[in-house]
């Protein structure tokens, strides 16, 4: 792993985002840890997932740098997008092509070795074994948030961007891909950027949390020093205290 | 930039079409279409040649003349229709916002393009010229070797302005589709596809003189009525193709670093 000496996987500096005159994101700056679960909460509109689409390069940024993996991301984005990965319930996949074929095409993007055994391996680890030949159109929506964190992970990512990797899922699968995210992260290291409406999620994986609000970001922490500090009892109510923009409770 | 940014890989580029191959392979529908409406003209004009060959001096001297012609457009369109069908079928499919977190330049993503293209004009117009050898008794391919010449000049120019629709489509969203369908007739009436440049307009002949397509029409009637190769035509039509390819690149890319600016990638729709 190459993270900067700090030891941040991201470094985002005076980051803007305006589309016809407003403000998307407003003159943030983050840094992320290397090796952790970081979690970007907010309400609708807040402002995460035009973060998230900068710090991948899809959105160019108004102002501002991000460094990722000790790298300038808008200098080295295409030698940076092969340490990195992506999934969103919002960005779909091909529905005619089988799995199979679908990660084919991602692991050759990728150009990724043993391709084949890789597919086999990850399809094994999410359960997929009995779909890889179904069209991806054809899934269920637990199977299709499956199959795209399967293509997120082909590459074995060292940073992972997931927008609500399990928004519309029951818990039981939910669970499942947390669990499955979690064994990743140990394996390998690798550091994680999630956005989440999800509160016990974030309480369950993260271990710091960037909060933000209309664009900016108005608190950030672990989650139990976010909990101690607005004097509730769960992300959810400290969730509900920034996005109705309340005075910090004092305890 | 690094090395590593400016890459070129075949690979990513054998992706892409290998996505597109798959997905022809399992859409019957796709294939058909891709050969129905070459056919369909193809037939048209060879009943209307059948027709004018018995009434027309021009025709009977060249009896191939207006399906050559007919065969040889579809080129155009069909190259140009590969590049925004191919295009938007990333869009329908919203996977552009996928495929532009991976590795992939969006200059392979054009070559991509241009191969699914190439493709499938060989299966839409070649489909149609051998349907025409029994039907018609007309073998398109006895143009010989200037043949390759009209093709390539043809599906190049198809090429160029398919990524200028792409890109509309790209920047102004796939309620621009139709774009992609009604872009090339525009000129098609200054292509001198079955009349002669100087039948134009005067204002309006340098304005075809500008097109490839013109010259490469031109270059086609010389040959069937003379009997004779026109490479000056050749030349102006290589020349402009030149021109027109490097612009449609620019603007494809223009319009994708704008799609970067205005976050499209993720949000593609109406």
């Amino acid at each position: 792993m190459n993270a900067s000496h700090q030891g941040y996987v991201i470094e985002a500096h005076r980051l803007s985002k305006v589309f016809d005159q407003v403000s998307a994101v407003d003159d943030i700056s983050l840094q992320i840890r290397h090796g952790v679960t970081t979690a970007l909460l907010g309400g609708n509109g807040a402002g995460k997932t035009t973060t998230l689409a900068m710090l991948l390069g899809l959105l160019l940024p108004t102002t501002g740098s991000i460094r990722i993996l000790g790298e300038d991301m808008l200098q080295h984005r295409y030698r940076l997008l092969h340490r990195m990965n992506f999934s969103s319930p919002y960005v779909d996949l091909p529905q005619r092509l089988t799995v199979r074929e679908n990660l084919t095409v991602y692991g050759h993007l990728y150009r990724l070795s043993d391709l084949k055994q890789r597919i086999r391996r990850i399809a094994g680890e999410l359960n997929l074994d009995e779909v890889l030949d179904r069209r991806y159109g054809r899934l269920s929506a637990g199977q299709k948030t499956r199959v795209s964190l399967a293509k997120s992970l082909l590459n074995e990512p060292e940073l992972l961007l997931l927008d609500e990797p399990t928004a519309s899922l029951d818990p039981d699968t939910a669970d499942a891909i947390r669990t499955h995210l979690e064994q990743y992260q140990k394996r390998t290291g690798a550091s994680i950027l999630l956005a989440s409406h999800n509160m016990s999620e974030v309480e369950r994986m993260a271990a710091d949390v960037i909060m933000m609000r209309r664009g900016k970001i108005v608190d950030a922490g672990s989650p139990d020093r976010l909990i101690d500090r607005y004097g509730r009892s769960s992300m959810e109510e400290v969730f509900i205290d920034v996005a109705r923009n309340r005075e910090l409770h004092t305890k | 930039m690094s090395h590593e940014d400016i890459d070129f890989s075949t690979r990513r580029i054998g992706a892409l079409v290998l996505r597109h191959l798959y997905l022809m392979r399992k859409s019957w529908p796709r294939v058909l279409e891709m050969v129905y409406w070459p056919t369909v003209q193809m037939v048209l004009w060879g009943f209307i040649t059948l027709f004018l060959q018995t009434n027309s001096s021009y025709i009977a001297q060249a009896a191939g003349i207006l399906l050559s012609a007919v065969l040889l457009w579809d080129v155009l369109f069909r190259g140009q229709l590969g590049i925004a069908l191919v295009f938007m079928e990333e869009m329908w499919s919203r996977n552009l916002g996928h495929l532009f977190v991976s590795p992939l330049r969006p200059y392979e993503m054009v070559a991509s393009l241009i191969l699914m293209s190439l493709i499938r004009t060989l299966i839409g117009v070649g489909g149609a010229a051998i349907v025409a050898i029994p039907l018609f008794h007309f073998n398109i391919f006895d143009l010989g070797l200037p043949l390759i010449a009209f093709f390539l000049n043809l599906v190049i120019m198809g090429w160029a302005v398919g990524l200028i629709v792409s890109g509309i489509v790209l920047r102004y969203g796939l309620g621009a589709e139709s774009v992609a369908w009604i872009a090339v007739f525009a000129i098609q009436p200054l292509c001198a596809i079955y009349y002669p440049v100087e039948v134009l307009p005067g204002w309006l002949q340098p304005v075809a003189w500008a097109l490839p397509a013109s010259h490469v029409f031109e270059g086609m009637r010389e040959l069937l009525l003379h009997q004779t190769f026109n490479w000056h035509h050749l030349a102006y039509a290589v020349g402009l193709n030149v021109l027109y390819l490097a612009g449609g690149i620019a603007t494809f890319l223009g319009y994708f670093r704008a799609a970067r600016q205005r976050g499209l990638l993720l949000h593609v729709g109406e």
